[in-house]
């Protein structure tokens, strides 16, 4: 059994649904965290869901990262817990600077909605354990600003050491320019941290976590956490 | 204590993509001024603060920029800073 932590800012709109994929799917633990909130005892994995943190006020989850609950979510990280940005989740990881670079304006301008195709990267991270590597996960978008860009050197970095976990690709597994659907650099679609224990990525695998949903392939990312769980509680 | 207005321009790293901008720019070239070179997007934000010097509200707007108004992965800023008139 995995103890995860839902949290809420003012405008964050897939909490219910990050609850359900856990909760309600995998029979987790799970709670709710409002951003004022400090606690997070117990915990094995923090969930940052989408939305529209303090309405994408400046930049994209700009202010959240500024928030009470993620002072505690930067030490939580440090002592090695598990953190799964998602949408943005992911902006508010980057402009917390647990993970680099930025996520941007997609290149079309248009807000995406659409099933994507990602390719599971590497299976050395807490993750993605329970898939395989390159296996295809269909999972949504759903974002104006999920457009990965962070300077060459960064880039290059976050290749060579196996850190891209998700990119998108065509139904054949092909990392294609119509494929991405928001202009990220070498179509990125999910990172993580040096450490391996901060995820974040722009598809919604919770929208992916039932069959009346259309596909339930996000479920191996939460499955993966589940699994890996006690081994990372057990070392911090 | 004195009252200063600063004006905070954000703008993109020149070399960070602004689709933005190259969908204003085409606009503009469509409603006749082919002469467009570039168009670059950004942010422009007027703050008034009450601090003891000019130095003290640069040194503050300096770190505002820092930690929130801008971020520093994909933008850069510039500050202008005056003395607001006594009310």
């Amino acid at each position: 059994m995995a103890s995860f932590g839902v949290v809420v800012f003012p405008g964050t709109w897939s909490d219910r649904d990050s609850h359900f994929a856990v909760h309600d799917r995998l029979r987790q633990e799970a709670r709710y965290i409002w951003h004022k909130e400090r606690d997070l005892s117990g915990l094995d994995c923090v969930i940052l869901p989408g939305g529209f943190s303090y309405g994408d006020y400046l930049r994209c989850g700009a202010v959240a990262s500024m928030s009470p609950v993620m002072e505690e979510v930067r030490e939580f990280a440090a002592r090695g817990g598990l953190v799964i940005g998602i949408c943005n989740g992911f902006q508010v990881l980057c402009e917390s600077h647990l993970l680099p670079g930025a996520l941007m304006r997609n290149a079309s301008l248009q807000f995406r909605c659409q099933p994507t195709n990602l390719r599971v990267e590497t299976t050395d991270t807490p993750f993605t354990t329970e898939a395989s590597t390159g296996q295809l996960l269909r999972v949504p978008v759903s974002h104006g600003e999920g457009n990965y860009f962070a300077d060459a050197e960064t880039l290059a970095r976050l290749e060579d050491t196996g850190r891209v976990v998700f990119r998108y690709v065509d139904a054949t597994g092909e990392a294609t320019a119509e494929s991405n659907p928001n202009g990220s650099l070498n179509n990125i679609a999910g990172i993580v941290n040096d450490a391996g224990n901060v995820l974040g990525m722009m598809p919604h695998p919770e929208r992916a976590s039932d069959p009346l949903l259309g596909s339930e392939d996000g479920l191996v990312i939460f499955q993966s956490i589940v699994r890996n769980a006690e081994r990372v509680l057990s070392t911090t | 204590m004195a009252s200063f207005s600063a004006e905070v321009f954000v703008v993109l790293k020149p070399l960070v993509n602004d689709p933005e901008g190259l969908v204003i720019r085409d606009g503009l070239h469509n409603i006749g001024f082919p002469e467009v070179a570039s168009v670059r997007s950004g942010k422009y934000l007027t703050i008034d603060l009450d601090v003891g010097s000019r130095s003290e509200a640069e040194a503050r707007l300096e770190a505002m920029c820092q930690k929130l108004l801008a971020n520093p992965v994909i933008e850069s800023y510039r500050v202008a800073v005056r003395e607001a008139a006594p009310a």
